[in-house]
């Protein structure tokens, strides 16, 4: 922020400056708002709205004061002049901001103007008397100085001065229900200075000398392979991505019409076209969905190769499970799966079936995960392509309908009463299978 | 009388080989011993070889660093909007707030969608008598929607089955589940209920399981304060990212609990890191004013999201469901939304009246939530037409 007000000073490039007449007294080296925000929209090439919103910000910080009505800490986008803040009071030079100068500052009030202490300025101040009564006769002592002194300067200057003190202390000193600009939330580690276990140790160097060992030995890829990645990738999934496409029939936080939550819930008859076409995209999009995963249980129940995909399900649950359950687990897939003469024995090399074996003696929740990786490679490189050439897959994106666009609705929108949705702790059971909105001509709701 | 000085000599036993010698004082730790003087010179060396690996070990460590700079540097052949050049621009984006949730009696701090993608759980400064500290930092939403983890202040992360019988008292079934020695910065549960991963302002992150609270394996390496963590969507699901006050965005394997890649480009604490949706990069969101890309294979950073009006910390990012669209929420209490590919900034969002603390898409891409100190949530959507 610093920064920003700095250049916004610069006598050539910044803000233009010229002497405000503010009542009586002419105050020199003033700003008005407008300036202000349209120096900040040039400079930063921003909107109108952005720059009085960093103008704003950098008013609520305490860098510029407004001069007519200092009480309130506003950036107008109009006549009103301001000023900068002059560095001794930057919150970053002076902060936090000592109890006997507040003290003062309130007491210099005080004495100046009868009943000029607003109300919770008034409670601070009883408050700080009875803090610091030993050193009250000082802070007294202090604001008549203060005052006497300022007697002597120009009254220009006077004014800038209480402008200044004011703004200071309306950052540090908010008044109560206005934000303080001044939190910075949980304190955290980097900032103190002494955190005995995060100095660098030898420990520390030595783990950083092996990581970067092992990071020297790994295979990178060439970025221009990685980043066409990306465009092939946001382009295959732009179409299906709400916020950047929309959705069909209609995004249901705008028009408050559950129709697309319904049509999409995650077991229903009729699955929506795009949904399944990302099963096309990749393996890993198939298995999410719990429609996708049953269609190719079903495709694999066909080709007698289902007990692979059961089986990858149960390594997922060990890998996934309670710590508890791992040795029942762990026997129950070795019954099922990896026994000699198992009911659903999965087919796999011998030598990850003997490593797996061994590895059982001792389970734990990765234990399988030579065998789940190598099942599936199998079904991810065999099974899925076929899958996606099936005529069961073909079927389902031929059947899945798209819907009408239901934006082109000219007639306003009734208002529906919005229900709140069941939440999942309460079902018992997983959502049975509705029925969805027809396919094209579906009517859509409005 | 002869003129020579003499050293007043103790006699005792060695505080090191308890042998009776003359002794000296001698310091360690700022603790005085008292050795004898062939105990005190080998301290004297032995310190001294100590230092000298200290250093040693340093300077192996930064040039190591440096080779490897220079090898991720080799196979860097184009820059990300360079290849972007021929996409399609977005265009304009107008995003509107559809619903604010006003509730909280204090600053938001946290948030997490259901996979409903209807429900939130939020997390605040709280004064309430459920939770014994008043910084509640992390909140995450279980994969069955059926309970609620969160943590902060009180250097744990507790689990709360959610129950809907207006009978039952929610603190009472509440399961303490991680313990960390400094404040908890963030929690998310992995594929199932049963398991959490947690990162603390101690430095680590840490894997448990949530019915025994048995740590399962602990993350080290961070310098610093951890402050944020995300779990890949990968095939294998074996890997997560975490940021922390060391500027660090570190890859970690969850098996081993090595750390598997480790970026460190940025200027300031890392707030906030989500992956891209394919699971080949992340994003990270710093208090250095600046959003940045790393790709996992390239192994380095692909893009910098800034602007020279941004000068506020980005506390929170996410991607939208496509990957092109990056939100970032900052501390200036604005929502920044930028084009990944093109590197641009799409659209500046405001509404808020203080910090925008959490920021998350939901799950199935159609709004997102902001949280913000000024105690509200904000569920926003559009697009590129106005509504």
């Amino acid at each position: 922020m610093e920064r920003v007000v700095v250049s916004m000073q610069d006598p050539d490039q910044g803000v233009k400056m010229r002497s405000q007449r503010l009542l009586v007294t002419v105050i020199p080296h003033a700003v008005t708002g407008r300036d202000v925000v349209q120096w900040l929209a040039q400079k930063f090439c921003v909107s109108e709205e952005e720059a009085l919103h960093l103008g704003a910000v950098l008013v609520l910080h305490g860098y510029i004061y407004p001069l007519r009505d200092p009480r309130s800490l506003v950036l107008r986008p109009d006549d009103t002049p301001y000023r900068f803040q002059t560095p001794y009071f930057w919150t970053s030079t002076l902060w936090p901001a000592a109890e006997l100068d507040y003290a003062i500052y309130l007491a210099k009030k005080n004495i100046q103007k009868q009943g000029a202490l607003v109300d919770y300025e008034k409670e601070c101040y009883d408050q700080l008397h009875k803090k610091i009564s030993h050193a009250w006769d000082l802070v007294l002592m202090q604001a008549r100085e203060q005052l006497r002194a300022a007697k002597q300067r120009r009254k220009g200057d006077r004014l800038v001065i209480a402008c200044q003190e004011q703004t200071y202390w309306l950052v540090n000193r908010p008044p109560p229900g206005a934000p303080s600009v001044l939190e910075q939330g949980p304190e955290r580690g980097s900032r103190t200075a002494s955190h005995v276990h995060m100095t660098k140790s030898a420990d520390f160097y030595k783990r950083e000398i092996e990581y970067c060992r092992r990071a020297l030995g790994r295979t990178r890829v060439k970025s221009s392979v990685c980043l066409e990645a990306y465009l092939s990738f946001c382009g295959q999934r732009g179409p299906h991505d709400p916020l950047v496409s929309g959705c069909l029939p209609s995004n249901p936080w705008i028009s408050d019409d559950d129709a697309y939550w319904v049509m999409n819930a995650p077991m229903v008859a009729a699955p929506t076209k795009l949904r399944v076409e990302r099963w096309g995209f990749s393996f890993r999009e198939l298995l999410e969905d719990p429609m996708g995963r049953a269609q190719f249980m079903d495709f694999l129940g066909k080709e007698f190769s289902g007990e692979n995909l059961s089986f990858w399900e149960a390594c997922e649950e060990l890998r996934y499970g309670a710590q508890a359950q791992v040795p029942t687990l762990v026997d129950a897939v070795y019954q099922q799966f990896l026994a000699p003469g198992a009911a659903r024995w999965i087919n796999i090399d011998s030598r990850t079936m003997e490593r797996t074996l061994e590895g059982l003696r001792q389970p734990h929740h990765y234990v399988l995960d030579d065998a789940q990786l190598h099942i599936y490679t199998l079904m991810k490189k065999d099974s899925y392509p076929r899958f996606l050439k099936s005529d069961m897959y073909r079927g389902l994106l031929a059947e899945a309908g798209v819907l009408l666009d239901t934006k082109r609705r000219v007639f306003p929108f009734t208002r529906r009463p919005r229900r709140s949705s069941p939440s999942p702790a309460l079902l018992p059971t997983p959502v049975e299978p509705t029925a969805a909105s027809g396919p094209a001509g579906g009517n859509g709701v409005a | 009388m002869c003129d020579q000085t003499f050293l007043v000599n103790v006699f005792g036993s060695c505080d090191k080989c308890f042998k009776q010698r003359a002794l000296r004082p001698v310091f360690k730790k700022s603790q005085q011993l008292s050795y004898c003087s062939t105990c005190a010179e080998i301290m004297a060396t032995e310190g001294l070889r100590e230092n000298e690996t200290l250093a040693s070990l340093k300077s192996e460590a930064e040039s190591l660093k440096g080779k490897l700079e220079e090898e991720r540097a080799k196979l860097h052949d184009v820059e990300l909007h360079q290849v972007a050049e021929r996409v399609e621009a977005l265009g304009q984006f107008v995003m509107k707030t559809r619903r604010t949730l006003k509730g909280h009696g204090n600053k938001v701090l946290c948030m997490d969608w259901c996979k409903d993608k209807r429900r939130i759980v939020s997390s605040s400064q709280e004064h309430a008598v459920t939770m014994p500290c008043t910084w509640v930092m992390a909140c995450a939403y279980a994969p069955s929607g059926c309970a609620i983890a969160c943590g902060g202040l009180d250097n744990k992360c507790s689990v709360y089955p959610l129950t809907f019988d207006k009978n039952e008292n929610m603190a009472a079934k509440k399961k303490s589940v991680a313990m960390h020695t400094n404040y908890l910065s963030a929690c998310s549960f992995t594929n199932s209920d049963m398991q959490i991963l947690t990162a603390s302002g101690d430095g680590t992150c840490a894997l448990w399981d949530v019915e025994s609270g048995q740590l399962l394996q602990s993350f080290h390496g961070h310098g610093a304060d951890v402050l944020c963590l995300d779990l890949a969507p990968s095939e294998t699901g074996n890997t997560f990212v975490s940021g922390g006050c060391d500027k660090k965005a570190m890859v970690w394997d969850m098996r081993s609990g090595q750390c598997v890649q480790a970026f460190e480009t940025h200027e300031s604490d890392i707030n906030s890191v989500r992956y891209y949706p394919s699971g080949d990069a992340f994003a990270s969101g710093s208090d250095d004013a600046t959003c940045r890309l790393y790709d996992l294979r390239a192994d380095r950073e692909v893009a910098i999201y800034s602007k020279e009006s941004i000068i506020f910390g980005a506390s929170s990012v996410d991607f939208s469901l496509s990957g092109r669209l990056l939100f970032a929420g900052y501390n200036d209490y604005t929502i920044n939304v930028w084009d990944v590919l093109k590197g641009s900034r799409v659209s500046i969002l405001f509404g808020h009246e203080n910090r925008v603390s959490t920021l998350r898409v939901s799950p199935d891409g159609t709004a997102f939530c902001s949280g913000s100190w000024d105690h509200t949530l904000r569920v926003r959507d559009g697009g590129r037409w106005a509504f």
